[in-house]
This record gives structure tokens, sequence and C-alpha cells, in this order.
């Protein structure tokens, strides 16, 4: 055996792999740990040279983020003492909170446009996969590759018709019509994933289920569902992840009442440009939940990566 | 047509019974299963595909809606195919796009290897290596900006704390040198988890047996890895970089929020360009003819590619 064997590395081999491995994971982390704690700094200190890793937390940008705030005379604050601890963070700029910003609103918008457009295309992605794993449809190759095709279109080709499209039908800048957008931008995926999935399923279950009487139908929701039930998981938290990410269409199609988070936090401005802190608490609370979800469901994701890949 | 005694007998059955007995018929079922999604697809791809060549060959402006269209034949794709800008952008995607791809193979496929030597904890940091490429290009490259800040930047403070120069001496996006490269490493940091995880893939489809049989011939550490990994990895490398390559082609949210295309256009890919003409210009026929171009540029290479890869794959 030689000391660098492949399929048995020496403690040594693994030592410096996992040391590289483990320094790469770090760097690469870097952005994302300066994300989140800049949430926590005050302007002065989120622009201080040199940049501070020790600092006085704050929660300014996150009041900041969900407040809307003006500048008030000096007989105003004195009259009107401030009534809670984001009311007490904000007089130190002798201003006062006067409401709700429309942060909450475009996360809002991210929630039910996400969730929504994922049980679309789950819910379609699982018919048609179904019907491509187990019934011979004519030109099933080429439909199948013409499903696919339609992700090479740059995002910006697709916006202008459906812009136009959308204006005619009133669809524009309506959680509707985003839904319906972002359905059809994943279901592509959905159906390849999903056919992975149900190929794997042996034909056998649901024909003796036909042969106790089944019908198709019930065939297919009380045999075949329950037996894809992880694999659809993992092509939901695919599709969710598109769609809470997803920002061309949005910054094209939605301008208010539709507008998700991810065109909204470049925009939230301070006193004097960007307002850091406020950004980095958005881009936090809009970024921890999939890395989260990352986290929790390692298995099923990286598999899912993969396995997408490697099938096409 | 020849009618088989299956076919007669289900026509004489009436259809209501046959339905209480068999359910709707396979074929029925097929066709409900999948109308859906191929309706979805032609309203939301195939129909705005086909208005989207209509609108090339004409001078159509979205902002004008009352104004007369007129065709106006090639005349768009004359102008684009000669527009000496337009190279210019192609240039800069293709700068963007060779490095990316390079970068990202090399060092994606690096850690796959050395992931694959199964040390404790492997998974763990896997998932940590991969949170980037789940999070929203456009959030983090808009974060990406404050780290290039010249002066207070976390990116420029590093460089700088190991190579001795001034932060505020170099700016990131802000120079034509160096604005192109920008990109390219944060799309680098973003993505390379990806190419990763195809590669392991890959490195785990190998069997152990074949690099025993190997140790068995006294075959050296390095010739296994020419010879056995390498080859055997080759086609989930180049799948990633088709995945990689078509992605980028159409990169717009991560680079729109680091530069805007900026400084003047040294990263103005061909998606940010296009969006100037169709949403800002308003040159929809224009742009319709642009988007064309770009759609059969891509679906071209792929094509190509793709042979390229059953051919790797057969060998």
């Amino acid at each position: 055996m030689s000391a660098f064997s492949v399929t048995e590395p020496s403690k040594r081999a693994k030592g410096v792999a996992a040391t590289l491995v483990i320094f790469y994971a770090i760097v690469t982390m870097i952005p994302l740990a300066w994300i989140f704690i800049t949430g926590f700094k005050s302007p002065a200190d989120a622009i201080a040279y040199p940049p501070k890793v020790v600092f006085q937390p704050t929660l300014e940008g996150y009041v900041n983020l969900f407040t809307t705030r003006t500048r008030q005379t000096q007989e105003f604050l004195d009259a009107n003492p401030p009534e809670n601890w984001a009311e007490e963070i904000v007089r130190q700029y002798d201003m006062v909170i006067v409401g709700p910003s429309k942060f909450g609103e475009r996360f809002l918008n991210s929630v039910i446009i996400g969730f929504g457009s994922t049980f679309l295309s789950v819910f379609l992605g699982t018919l048609a996969a179904y019907a491509f794993s187990r019934f011979k449809i004519p030109l099933a190759d080429d439909l199948l590759f013409f499903i696919l095709s339609t992700r090479m279109m740059p995002p910006i080709a697709v916006a202008i018709p459906i812009f136009l499209m959308y204006r005619e039908l009133g669809l524009s800048d309506t959680h509707l019509g985003m839904i319906l957008l972002y359905t059809a931008v994943n279901i592509s995926l959905a159906v390849w994933l999903l056919k992975g999935f149900i190929d794997e399923i042996p034909r056998e279950y649901e024909e003796a289920a036909l042969i106790d009487g089944y019908t198709r139908f019930q065939a297919f929701y009380k045999v075949v569902l329950p037996q894809a039930a992880t694999g659809i998981a993992s092509t939901a938290i695919f599709c969710l992840i598109f769609a809470w990410n997803e920002y061309a269409f949005a910054v094209l199609l939605t301008s208010a009442t539709a507008q998700t988070a991810p065109p909204f936090i470049p925009t939230i401005i301070g006193i004097g440009g960007l307002d850091w802190p406020a950004v980095a608490a958005g881009a936090t609370l809009f970024l921890l939940p999939v890395m989260i979800f990352t986290i929790l469901l390692r298995r099923h994701l990286l598999r899912g990566i993969t396995f997408g890949a490697v099938r096409k | 047509m020849t009618q088989t005694t299956m076919d007669r007998a289900a026509k004489a059955t009436p259809v209501r019974v046959a339905r209480r007995i068999r359910g709707l018929s396979d074929r029925a079922i097929a066709w409900i299963f999948v109308a859906p999604t191929i309706f979805l697809l032609l309203a939301i791809n195939i129909f705005p595909l086909i208005w989207t060549i209509r609108l090339s060959f004409t001078n159509y402006k979205a902002n004008r809606a009352g104004r007369e269209i007129k065709e106006i034949g090639l005349r768009n794709y004359e102008r684009i195919l000669t527009d000496s800008d337009i190279w210019l952008n192609m240039q800069a995607t293709a700068h963007f796009l060779v490095w990316t791809i390079v970068l990202q193979v090399l060092i994606g496929f690096t850690l796959a290897w050395l992931i694959n030597r199964k040390f404790k904890g492997n998974d763990l940091w896997t998932t940590i290596i991969v949170l980037p490429m789940m999070l929203s290009p456009a959030v983090v490259g808009n974060f990406w900006k404050f780290l290039y800040q010249p002066q207070i930047g976390l990116f420029n403070y590093i460089v700088a704390f190991f190579t001795g120069r001034e932060p505020s001496s170099f700016e990131m996006l802000g120079s034509v040198e160096l604005a192109p490269w920008a990109i390219v490493i944060v799309d680098t940091w973003m993505w390379t988890p990806f190419v990763m995880l195809i590669c392991l893939a890959g490195l785990r489809s190998i069997p152990d047996y074949i690099y025993e049989a190997a140790e068995i011939d006294r075959a050296s550490p390095i010739r296994q890895f020419f010879t056995i990994t390498i080859p055997m990895v080759l086609p989930f490398l180049m799948l990633a970089v088709l995945f990689r390559g078509i992605e980028n082609f159409k990169m717009f949210d991560l680079v729109v929020q680091l530069t805007g295309g900026g400084p003047g256009s040294t990263t103005e890919l061909t998606s940010i360009n296009l969006k100037r003409e169709a949403f800002e210009k308003w040159r929809t026929g224009y742009a319709s003819a642009y988007a064309i171009i770009l759609f059969v540029t891509v679906f071209g290479l792929a094509s190509i590619y793709v042979k390229a890869l059953n051919r790797v794959k057969e060998r």
C-alpha cells in the first residue's frame, strides 16, 4: 500500500485536507459574518477605519430598517419624552419615529410569492413528472428538452414581452403575476428533479394497487405520493430558494404593491448615502432563513443539487 | 384502421361504467397531468418568445404605446451586429465567463478532491462552504459593494494588510483595471461550491476497486490521479462548466448590484446592456432583436458543447 491511498487515506493526508478545507470555509464565511455583525453596529462604527471587530452592539440598524423617522425641533423633543427603547435610540439624532418602513411589507411579499409559486410549481411539476415517468407520451424526450431549454433564456430577454403582456392583462406589480412567472421559471427544474425521484419508485407498487382495485388516480396519491415525499420536499426547497432570491424579474415587473425584498434592500437610504447597518440588518433577516434551511436540510439539498445536474 | 377486440369491448361499455371500473384511461390522465405545465410554459415562455421575435423586426417603443409600429425588417439585427459597443459588452462577458469558469473549476475541483479524503466532519464543512450559493445574489452583491469600499471596506483592508499598500490606494469597483476582476472574485466566491459539489459527486462515483487494482499494480499516486481520477471526473466537470457557463452568460443581479455595469461600461455584461436598451432607453424592438441574438448564441454554444460532452461520456 502506498502512503497516498485514495480509498484509505492516511491520517496525515486527512489532516492536511481537513486543515485546507476548514481554512477555505472560514475565509468564505468572512463576508457573511461581516454582514451579520455590521447589522449590530452604529453607522459611525460601520464606516470606521480600520474596520472594527470589537464595538458596542446596538439595535440601531434594525430600528432604522423597520421605521421611518423625521428630524424634530428641540422643543418638540423636550415636550415628548421617548416612550420605548426604539425611540431612545432614534433620539440620539434628534429624530422621532413616525411610522413603519416598507421593509415588513416587502418581506411579506417575498413570503407570499415564494410560497405561492413553490406550491404551484411543485403541484404541477409532480403531476407532469408522474406522467412523464409512467406513461408513453408522444415526443416525451423533445418535450422534456423543451421544458429544460426554457431556462437558457436570459431573464431580461423574457422580461420584455412579459412586461408588455402583463401590462395588457393588468398583472404588472401583482402577487398573482409574480407567482405565475416564478412558477413558469421553476417548473422546468421541478419536472426534471421530480421525474428522477419518481423514476426510482418501482412500478410494481402501483401495479399491485391497480390490481387491488385502486384507480390510477388513487394509486397515484396513495402509493406514489408518499413514496416521493422526500423528493417532493427537496424540490420544493429549491423552488422556494429560487423564488426567494430572484431579483431581475422583481426589479423590472414590480414597483409598489408586489415588490419583494431583494430589490428593496439595496435601496435603504440613511443620512448621507446608504445606511449600511440597516442594509446589513435587512440582509441578515433575509439571508438567515435560507442559511438555516440549508444547514438543517443539508443531506437532501446537497443531493438535490448534484442529482439534478448528474441526471441531465 | 383495425379495431382490436379490446377497443370494441371498451366502446360497447357505457362510459360511466367504464370509469367506475377503471377510472380515467391512462391516456386521459397523462394528458390531464401534463397539460397545465405545458400550458403555463406556452403562456409564459413560448408565447413571449414568439412575441419577442415579432417585435425584433419592428421599431416599437414600449413607453410610447400609441405610436404607429413600423416593420423595419432586419435593420435591428444589422445595427446590433455592426455596433462596436456591443462587441465591447461581449468582450466583457467573455472575460467574466472565462475567468469565473477557470477559477471555479480549479478551486472547486481541489476542494472536492480534499473533501473526498473523508476526514471527520467533512459533511458539516461542505455545508458551510455551500452557503454562499444559496443566497440572494442581489442582496449579497449589494453588500460586497460595502466590502469593496476603498477606505472603509473590509476587502481593501485585508488586502492592504497583507500587501502593505494603502487601503485607499486602489478602488476595486471604481477603476477600469480592477472592476472586471472584482466581479470575477464575487462570482467565484459565490459559485465555486456548485462546481465543488458536482466534482464531489463525480469523485464519489468512482468505485474503490479501480484504485485498489491500480495500487496492486504499483501505479504511483500521480499516475492514479491522471489516469483514473481526472478522466472519470471529466464528464461531471464538463457538466458543471456547462451550467456555470449558461448561468454566467445570463448574469445580471450580482453584477448590476456590484458595479451597475461601470466604471464606464467595463463591466457592462450583455444582460445589463440589454436591460438598458429595453427598460431605460425603451428601444423595445431593438432590444428584442438583441435578446434573440443572445438566446441563439447560448443555445448554439450549449448544443455544440453538449455534443462534445456526450463524446467524452462515450469514451
